[in-house]
C-alpha cells in the first residue's frame, strides 16, 4: 500500500482513493489466497518440481508420451500410498507392502500359467489373497497388540520368502492381453481414429464438469449452513486453473495412446478413498484413533476393529499394486516390489502425514507420490545415475518433512 | 518484574505486568485459566528468552536477561511446571541430576556419589525413598517432591511452582505445603501459582491477582480473604460459588449391584469391591473418596470395561438389566463417562471442536451412508453457543483452548450422545472459578432435564455444593451414603478413610 500513497503529486486523487478502497476490499481475499497457498505448499512444490525438470529437460518431461509414462510408471506406488497414508494416520506403519505385492504378483502368475485361471479369476483370487494377508497382519497388530512396525517387518521377510517359494526361484511371464492391460493398456479410439483422441478429451471434459458440480454443491451446502466460504473470485480462479490442468493432461494423453487403464483404476480409488477418509464413520474413526487413541476408545470407537480392517484394506491395495506391476512388466519375478514400501511411505510423509498419526490426506499422499515420480522420471531423462537419484529423493523427503514441521511451528502449534 | 508485556501472534498475553516478590517470602499468584500466570512465570524463568518480551526482570537488584532456562537456573531461579518433567523410566537420582550430573574421575558419572547426594536431598524434602527407585514406581505426590529435590540440587534461591497440588490428594498437598514453608525458613523464596484459595490463605505472605494479562492488585497476608481474591479474579462478585439447584427427583434410572473389578496387571488385587449404588432421574449423586479409593476405576470398569479384569456385577437401567461390555454398548445403553484427564483420554487435541463433539455419535450425522459435514458444523455451532465455548469458530483446534473450554467440549460431546446417565469424573479439575460455575450450571441443567448425573470429585466443597446425595468410597468399597442434608466435610472424611475389616 505504500507505493500507492507515494504516487506522484500530479496523480488523479479520485483514482488514488478508488485504488485504496479496492485494496481495502481485496485484502481479505488476498489474505485468504496467501493462507490457501501456505496450506497447499506441497501442491506448489509439485508444480515447482515439474517446472524445474521441464526446463532442465528442455521440455521432454512434458511430452505427451512422457506424461503418459509418468502415470503408468507410478501407478502402483500411488495405489500403495493411498492405503499407506490411512495406516500412518492411524499411527501405524506398513513395511510389508512391497513383499506382499511381489507375493500376490507371483500367485497371480502361477494361477494363470500353471492352473489355467482366466485373467479375471486370477485378479479376484489375487485380491482375496491380499485381503487374507492383510487379515493375518491385522490380527497380530489389532488383537494381539504387537506394534505394526514389528508385524510388518516380519511380514516383509515372510511374504518375500513365500513369493520365492511360489515362483520356485524363477520368473513367471507372458500373460493374456486382458491381464496385461491393467499395467499397459489404454482406452482409446472408441470414436474412431484421430490424431488427438476425442474420447480421451471427452473423459477429461466429463471429469472437469464433475469436479465443478461437486465443488459448487459443496459451496452451496456450506452457504446454506452459514459457514465461511472462500471469496468467490478465488473460488472460480482455482476451478479454472484446476480445470485447465486436467484438460491439458487429457490433451497430452489424447495425443499419445489415450487413457491408461492404470489411471482409471487410480482415479476410481482416489475418489472412493477420498470419500471413505472424510465422509464415512470408518474414515473418521481412523483420524480419531490417530489423534488420540484413548479418547477414541472412550468415545465408543472400536479401535481394534478399525486397526484390523485398515490392514485388510492395505493388503487389498498391495495386491492391486502387485497386479498392476506384474501386468506392466508382463512378468512376476522374485525381486518385484523391492523398495515399494519405502516409496509409498515417503509419498505419504512428503504429502503431509504426521509420524505421530492423526494427520494426513489421500490427496497429499498422491501429490507426494507424484513428486517422487517426477523426480525419478526427470532425473532419468537427464541421465543422472540411480545412486544420485536415491540420494536426492532422500534429501527431498527430509526437506519436505522439515518444512512441514517448521510451518506448523510458525502457525503457533507446538 | 517491571512492566512485562508479552504478545503471541494475535494475542496479548501479558500487558504491562509488574510483580514484586520480597526475599524469603511465599508469594502466591492467582488468576483464571488463561489470565497469563503461567506465561508470566515462563518469562521469569527464561522459557521465553529475553528479547521475546518487553520490560525488565530485576533479580537481587540486578537487571537480568535470561536466554534460556540454564541462564535462569545459574542464578538460582527454578521453575517446576504443572506437568512434571521427570523421566518415568529413570531412577530418582538420575532424574535429580539429569543435565547436572555428578562427575567423578575422567568426567564419567560417579553414581555412588550421585546416589549419596540424592539421598541427602530427599531427606531435605522429607521423602523416604531409595534414590535408585524408578520414578514411575512412586506416586505423583512423591514425584512432586523429587522435582523439588531436583530444584534444591541446583542451589535454588527462587522456586516457582505452577499449580503444584493440582494433581495431589489432600494429604500429599498438606505435606507439600509444609515443605514450602520449611524451605522458606531456609531462606528460599517461592512463587506459587494455585487455584486453591484455601491453600493460598494458609501459606502465602502476599497474593498477586492477575486477570486478562494485567495485575489487578497485590494483597498482603493480613488482608487476604477468599471473597476478595475471587472478586479480583473474575472481576465481579460471585454471590454463590454454586448455582441454586432445586432437585426434582423422579424414579430410579440406574442401579449397579455387586460391582467388582480387579487390577489389570495383578488380578489378585480387588480394586472395586462389591459396589452397590443407584441414581434417580434428575438426581446429582456424588462419589467422594481419596486418591486410590477406586472412584475412577469403578466408573471406567462400568463404562465398557475400560479398566480392570475379572469384572462382575449387574447394571439395571429403568429396572431392566443392561450390559456394558464395550464402550459402544455402554453408550448405546445411555451411559456417558467424561474422564478426569481431558487431554489424555477425553479429547483429540489436534482436531477441531466440531470433530471432537461429534466423535461419540458420528452415526447420528450419517445421511445416505456418508457423514454430513454441514450438519456436523451446525450441531457443533449450536453447542458452542449453548455451552458458551469461548472460541470464534468450531474449526479451532481443541488443543488451543483453555481447560474450561476444553471441558465444555468434552461435555458437549457427551450431551450430544444423548445419554440417560452421565458420569462426570472430576469435571472441574484444573479449570478456573468462572468456568467452574458454568460447569455446575450445565450439570444442574442436565439434572433438570431428567438425566441422572454421577459426579466424582476430590473437592468436598464441590460435592457438598452441587449434589443431592453423596456416596463415600474407601479402598474400593462403598462405606456410606449420605443425603445432602446430613453430609458435612467431617462426616464424609470419616467415611472416606474408613478401613475395611480384615
Amino acid at each position: 500500500m505504500t507505493n500507492t500513497t507515494q504516487a506522484p503529486p500530479g496523480a488523479d486523487q479520485g483514482f488514488l482513493a478508488r485504488a485504496k478502497r479496492f485494496l481495502a476490499r481485496a485484502k481479505p481475499t488476498l489474505l485468504h489466497i496467501a493462507q490457501d497457498l501456505g496450506k497447499n505448499g506441497i501442491f506448489l512444490a509439485l508444480i515447482a518440481v515439474v517446472i524445474f525438470f521441464a526446463v532442465r529437460t528442455e521440455g521432454i518431461l512434458l511430452y505427451p508420451q512422457n506424461i503418459s509414462n509418468l502415470i503408468v510408471q507410478n501407478g502402483y506406488i500411488l495405489i500403495l500410498a493411498i492405503g499407506m497414508v490411512l495406516v500412518i494416520v492411524a499411527g501405524h506403519i506398513d513395511l510389508s507392502v512391497g513383499s506382499v505385492a511381489a507375493f500376490v504378483g507371483a500367485i497371480s502368475g502361477v494361477l494363470i500359467r500353471d492352473l489355467g485361471f482366466s485373467w479375471w479369476m486370477a485378479i479376484i483370487a489375487a485380491i482375496v489373497v491380499g485381503a487374507l494377508v492383510g487379515a493375518w497382519q491385522g490380527f497380530w497388530i489389532a488383537y494381539v497388540g504387537i506394534p505394526a512396525f514389528i508385524v510388518t517387518l516380519a511380514g516383509m521377510l515372510i511374504f518375500r520368502g513365500l513369493a520365492l517359494v511360489v515362483l520356485g526361484g524363477a520368473n513367471v511371464g507372458s500373460f493374456p492381453d486382458e491381464f496385461r492391460a491393467l499395467g499397459n493398456g489404454f482406452v482409446t479410439n472408441l470414436f474412431g481414429e484421430f490424431d488427438v483422441d476425442p474420447f480421451t478429451l471427452g473423459i477429461g471434459a466429463v471429469a472437469i464438469v464433475g469436479l465443478f458440480i461437486q465443488q459448487i454443491r459443496t459451496r452451496r451446502g456450506r452457504l446454506a449452513y452459514a459457514q465461511d466460504v472462500e471469496p468467490i473470485g478465488w473460488f472460480i480462479a482455482k476451478l479454472v486453473l484446476v480445470g485447465a490442468g486436467i484438460m491439458w493432461i487429457a490433451w497430452a494423453l489424447a495425443s499419445f495412446k489415450g487413457i491408461p487403464v492404470t489411471l482409471i483404476v487410480l482415479a476410481v480409488l482416489v475418489l472412493i478413498y477420498g470419500i471413505i477418509a472424510n465422509r464415512t464413520v470408518f474414515g473418521r474413526h481412523i483420524y480419531a484413533i490417530g489423534g488420540n487413541r484413548h479418547a477414541a476408545e472412550l468415545s465408543g470407537v472400536k479401535t481394534k476393529k478399525v486397526d484390523f480392517f485398515l490392514f485388510v484394506n492395505m493388503g487389498v491395495l498391495a495386491a492391486l499394486a502387485g497386479l498392476v506391476f506384474t501386468a506392466r512388466l508382463n512378468l512376476a519375478g522374485p525381486k518385484a516390489g523391492d523398495g515399494f514400501e519405502l516409496e509409498a511411505i515417503s509419498a505419504a510423509f512428503i504429502g503431509g502425514a504426521a509420524v505421530q498419526g492423526g494427520v494426513g490426506t489421500i490427496a497429499g499422499a498422491i501429490i507426494g507420490g507424484l513428486i517422487i515420480g517426477v523426480l525419478n522420471n526427470g532425473m532419468s531423462i537427464l541421465g543422472i545415475g540411480i545412486e544420485w537419484q536415491q540420494a536426492v529423493k532422500g534429501f527431498v523427503l527430509l526437506l519436505a518433512v522439515a518444512f512441514d514441521v517448521f510451518n506448523k511451528r510458525r502457525a503457533g502449534g507446538r | 518484574m517491571r512492566s512485562i508485556t508479552k504478545t503471541f501472534p494475535g494475542v496479548k498475553a501479558l500487558a504491562d505486568v509488574t510483580l514484586e516478590v520480597g526475599r524469603g517470602e511465599i508469594h502466591a499468584i492467582c488468576g483464571e485459566n488463561g489470565a497469563g500466570k503461567s506465561t508470566l512465570m515462563k518469562v521469569l524463568s527464561g522459557v521465553y528468552p529475553h528479547g521475546s518480551y518487553d520490560g525488565d526482570i530485576v533479580f537481587e537488584g540486578k537487571t537480568v536477561a535470561f536466554r534460556d532456562i540454564r541462564d535462569s537456573e545459574a542464578v538460582g531461579v527454578v521453575i517446576i511446571h504443572q506437568e512434571l518433567a521427570l523421566s518415568p523410566y529413570l531412577s530418582i537420582a538420575e532424574n535429580i541430576f539429569l543435565n547436572n550430573e555428578v562427575k567423578g574421575a575422567f568426567g564419567l558419572i560417579d553414581w555412588n556419589k550421585a546416589n549419596l547426594e540424592a539421598s541427602k536431598l530427599l531427606a531435605r524434602v522429607g521423602l523416604r525413598e531409595n534414590p535408585t527407585t524408578k520414578v514411575m514406581d512412586i506416586g505423583v505426590g512423591k514425584q512432586q517432591l523429587v522435582e523439588i529435590a531436583k530444584a534444591l540440587s541446583k542451589r535454588v534461591k527462587l522456586l516457582i511452582l505452577d499449580e503444584p497440588t493440582a494433581a495431589l490428594n489432600d494429604e500429599d498437598s498438606a505435606h507439600l505445603l509444609d515443605l514450602i514453608l520449611h524451605l522458606k525458613e531456609q531462606g528460599i523464596t517461592s512463587i506459587i501459582i494455585s487455584h486453591k484459595l484455601n491453600e493460598i490463605k494458609k501459606i502465602a505472605d502476599s497474593v498477586t491477582v492477575i486477570r486478562d494479562g494485567k495485575t489487578i492488585e497485590t494483597i498482603a497476608k493480613s488482608d487476604v480473604t477468599e471473597e476478595r481474591i475471587i472478586k479480583d479474579m473474575v472481576g465481579r462478585d460471585l454471590e454463590h460459588r454454586y448455582p441454586d439447584h432445586t432437585p426434582n427427583i423422579g424414579e430410579e434410572i440406574l442401579r449397579v449391584e455387586n460391582w467388582t473389578a480387579h487390577h489389570p496387571q495383578d488380578p489378585s488385587r480387588v480394586i472395586v469391591d462389591n459396589v452397590d449404588l443407584n441414581v434417580r432421574r434428575g438426581e446429582i449423586v456424588g462419589i467422594a473418596g481419596l486418591m486410590g479409593a477406586g472412584r475412577t476405576e469403578f466408573a471406567m470398569s462400568l463404562f465398557g470395561r475400560s479398566y480392570g479384569t475379572r469384572i462382575s456385577g449387574k447394571v439395571f437401567k429403568n429396572g431392566k438389566e443392561i450390559k456394558t461390555r464395550t464402550v459402544a454398548e455402554a453408550i448405546d445403553n445411555g451411559l456417558a463417562y467424561a474422564t478426569e484427564d481431558r487431554k489424555q483420554y477425553g479429547l483429540n487435541l489436534i482436531e477441531d471442536i466440531k470433530r471432537n463433539i461429534s466423535m461419540a455419535s458420528l452415526r447420528k450425522l450419517v445421511h445416505g451412508g456418508l457423514v454430513s459435514d454441514n450438519e456436523e458444523f451446525k450441531v457443533a455451532n449450536e453447542y458452542r453457543k449453548s455451552m458458551n465455548i469461548k472460541s470464534p469458530t468450531v474449526l479451532a483446534k481443541t488443543g488451543k483452548l483453555s481447560g474450561g473450554n476444553q471441558q465444555k467440549v468434552v461435555l458437549s460431546k457427551w450431551i450430544y450422545s444423548n445419554p440417560d446417565v452421565l458420569i462426570l469424573d472430576e469435571p472441574t479439575r484444573g479449570i478456573d472459578v468462572g468456568a467452574k460455575y458454568e460447569i455446575y450450571t450445565i450439570i444442574n441443567r442436565l439434572a433438570a432435564e431428567g438425566k441422572g448425573v454421577i459426579v466424582i470429585s476430590s473437592e468436598l466443597p464441590e460435592l457438598l455444593g452441587i449434589c443431592d446425595r453423596i456416596y463415600a468410597l474407601s479402598e474400593g468399597r462403598i462405606t456410606g451414603e449420605l443425603p445432602i442434608e446430613e453430609a458435612t466435610p467431617e462426616s464424609l472424611i470419616k467415611l472416606m478413610t474408613m478401613e475395611s475389616p480384615r
